[in-house]
């Protein structure tokens, strides 16, 4: 009776990212600065010589916007995705879209883009390929909670759900972390957390990736600073790849398993 | 309504006692630290709202006489109060650290209430005691890092092979220190917090903190922000039910159901994201009103509600059809009426034992009080599968509720979405009925900012009662009657 309940809807599972998937493409990633702003009625034009830093930097409840030398930097790895930038300043803020939103490295999460060159994000990004390569095409998941707030774990168990079903990317889950090559962490980094976590990630065999999900796992969000939690998890392991968002989406989070894999490049398109 | 200062514990304890015994029912005990000591408050719940009773304990008493002995559901809260400022239940059964495990003797604790950022906590696994012992028992870790994707929560099954003689839970590896995060906070960031205290519950807790300052302020929702309040809440609802029923079918290795489900929780979720531009409802709920109205319209918005409607009530009745699946469920994990009623079982796990308190039909708020929630035939088994049930007719009650909100969004005259007058100073509680059962939120406000804010979720009233329900019951039911509680650790270690 299931089996033909089964075959009741057809075909569910995405293409993505074999093929573009409007539901990926129009997904709301953290909160990005306008690179043109759009000359609306009504909307003065911002002028950054004479706007009130502190003002800017106070709307973001999780200290993500600075102004510094006359420009607007976000750290998207702070963004709760809360939209109060957005909705106070849409002459400056907007919304990131699409699933590629993780990336390499912690600073290169700031944008516009000035921590990180592009040839340290390219060096980053071959150091990784090459300790990785043995682990292009079947790789087991290991997940591990230190102090999320329940969502995280939503979106990466989606992500074998019949719409995203990344066995047929030859992506499993794995009960062992003995078997994992990923290491899926989530969670601001509470303290009770701290040793599991690292013995989990010390039980797994080279080569390894570690990827935070979430703004919590990648800077601990809203959640710190606190006496309870590290403030982020590159505390306790190294972080490989670093997803934000308040949870971020499947896709995204499938996009950072990808990326730390060397199977796709940190702006979306498919490495064959 | 107003809070009740009694002249000291004792008093306080013979006060809830009598008032439970009255028919209210004991919602929560937490502690609040002040200059002159420990500020004691207890909830009570009623048909006329939640009402706090306080009672202070003057500074440098490190103990007072337990409430547990004579309110078995005051059993966690009271370890709760022991591990965030280190005063001793004299009398308690069991006074073991519960979300915090620090030796006895440790003095600095977190103590919510008090200015300043606390000392940073180590917590050690190894400073609980252990409690079944005897010739060919042993104990089976399972947890904190479990497998599959699972939110960190160690339970200790003691067990002489099969059966599960007792269970013993550790909460506090995800304690995230959330109380005092909200402290100094403005109430308008309070919300974002508390989103984010129980992700799975966002809207929820997001209605009940918003209560709280909307009663503080004397705020009214315009009614059409009160439909949009209820949209959100209701799918939500759904998303957790269905999630529920998921993991109860991949329990039971049914893998069609299990995708199905999945599928079913996936559409929702992409409802609510095209509704609000979050998959969690997250932004939509504001002190005073809502945001913005869905971005989704009323005619686009009833199609998808239909659609998701036919799928699911087609699923749900083939799952409920399938012998092998209820045969794992029928008198697993079963809960009595009495020990449901005399613990104030909240949300499912209290309905599938006959003991009904919704916060929407109890303590209407939003929309609630004239949408005309007919409340669906009781449930008594008190097992996994009488849960389930419940689960199942509230999913066809949000699905009618969803009808009824949108037709008359559609209709309701364009105005503002939110009472503009701001927050002013003061105290308050407000509940909200979360997909787990009745959140609470008490929040004080002084000077504009926030000074104390307890979230108490259902999931932390309830979990506790996962100690007694495995009479009888061996290791491979202890799936089902996880995902049956459906509860959220994020909402347990605070």
């Amino acid at each position: 009776m299931w089996a033909l309940r089964g075959l009741r809807d057809g075909v569910l599972t995405t293409r993505w990212p074999a093929r573009p998937d409007p539901y990926a493409a129009a997904g709301r990633g953290p909160a990005t600065v306008l690179d043109e702003r759009p000359a609306e009625a009504g909307l003065e034009q911002i002028d950054t010589e004479q706007m009130d830093s502190e003002q800017l930097e106070r709307i973001c409840p999780t200290g993500a916007i600075r102004l510094a030398d006359g420009a607007v930097r976000l750290d998207q790895g702070r963004c709760i995705q809360c939209g109060r930038c957005v909705a106070a300043r849409p002459d400056v803020f907007g919304w990131a879209e699409g699933p590629a939103v993780g990336g390499l490295s912690r600073g290169g999460l700031v944008v516009p883009e000035i921590d990180e060159t592009p040839e340290r994000l390219a060096a980053l990004r071959d150091g990784l390929r090459e300790r990785t390569a043995a682990l292009r095409r079947s790789v087991h998941l290991r997940h591990v909670d230190a102090g999320s707030d329940g969502t995280e774990e939503w979106e990466i168990l989606a992500l074998f759900n019949p719409v995203y079903d990344v066995h047929r990317l030859g992506i499993f889950l794995t009960a062992s972390p003995r078997h994992a090559d990923i290491l899926l962490v989530t969670g601001a980094g509470a303290r009770g957390m701290t040793e599991p976590l690292r013995r989990t990630h010390e039980a797994m065999p080279d080569p390894k990736i570690v990827i935070a999900v979430g703004t919590d796992a990648v800077s601990g969000g809203l959640t710190a600073p606190s006496y309870a939690v590290t403030g982020g998890v590159a505390a306790t392991v190294p972080v490989d790849v670093f997803v934000p968002g308040s949870p971020p989406a499947p896709f995204s989070i499938l996009h950072a398993v990808l990326l730390g894999l060397g199977r796709i490049a940190p702006a979306g398109e498919v490495r064959r | 309504m107003n809070t009740h200062l009694v002249a000291d514990v004792t008093g306080l304890w013979d006060e809830l006692t009598g008032e439970v015994a009255a028919g209210r029912r004991f919602a929560g005990l937490f502690g609040t630290a002040r200059p002159d000591g420990l500020l004691l408050t207890a909830h009570l719940a009623g048909p006329d709202g939640v009402a706090p009773l306080d009672t202070l304990l003057p500074a440098g008493a490190d103990e007072y006489p337990a409430l547990t002995p004579s309110l078995g559901a005051a059993f966690w809260y009271e370890r709760e109060i022991g591990d965030m400022f280190g005063v001793r239940p004299e009398g308690h059964p069991r006074p073991e650290p519960l979300v915090l495990p620090e030796s006895p003797g440790e003095t600095r604790r977190p103590r919510p209430g008090e200015p300043g950022a606390p000392r940073l906590i180590e917590p050690d696994p190894q400073a609980l005691p252990r409690h079944v012992i005897g010739p060919g028992l042993f104990t089976i870790p399972h947890g904190p890092v479990r497998s599959g994707v699972f939110e960190s929560i160690e339970y200790l099954v003691e067990t002489p092979g099969e059966e599960i003689p007792h269970l013993n839970m550790r909460v506090f590896y995800k304690h995230r220190g959330i109380e005092k995060r909200f402290e100094g906070m403005t109430p308008a960031d309070g919300v974002l917090r508390a989103e984010r205290v129980e992700g799975t519950a966002s809207v929820a807790h997001a209605l009940a903190y918003c209560h709280a300052l909307e009663r503080i302020a004397g705020l009214t929702v315009p009614w059409p922000a009160a439909l949009v309040r209820a949209l959100h809440a209701e799918l939500e609802r759904l998303a957790c039910h269905l999630d529920v029923a998921m993991r109860l079918a991949d329990a039971a290795g049914l893998a069609v159901a299990n995708a199905r489900f999945g599928w079913h929780k996936e559409q929702v979720l992409r409802l609510v994201s095209q509704a609000c531009g979050n998959r969690f409802g997250r932004g939509v709920v504001v002190a005073g009103g809502v945001s913005a109205l869905p971005l989704t319209g009323p005619g686009e918005l009833l199609a998808a509600v239909g659609r998701l409607d036919k799928a699911v009530s087609s699923d749900v009745a083939a799952l409920m059809g399938t012998a092998s699946f209820l045969d794992r469920l029928r008198r697993t994990g079963p809960l009595s009426p009495e020990r449901a009623r005399e613990h104030g079982a909240l949300g499912p796990v209290g309905k599938g034992s006959a003991y009904r308190d919704d916060a929407r039909e109890a303590r209407p708020y939003d929309a609630y009080s004239s949408l005309g929630l007919q409340p669906p035939g009781g449930h008594g088994d008190g097992d996994a599968l009488a849960r389930l049930r419940v689960r199942f007719d509230e999913v066809a009650q949000s699905f009618r509720l969803l009808r009824q909100v949108t037709d008359e969004l559609a209709e309701a005259p364009d105005g503002p979405l939110r009472d503009e007058a701001g927050v002013c100073d003061g105290r308050a509680v407000g509940w909200a009925e979360a997909p787990q059962g009745e959140v609470l939120y008490d929040v004080r406000v002084e000077e504009g900012r926030i000074v104390r804010c307890r979230p108490r979720s259902a999931s932390f009233h309830n979990l506790v009662l996962m100690h007694e329900v495995f009479r009888g019951d061996i290791l491979t039911d202890f799936p089902f009657i996880e995902a049956s509680f459906g509860l959220s650790v994020a909402g347990v270690a605070g």
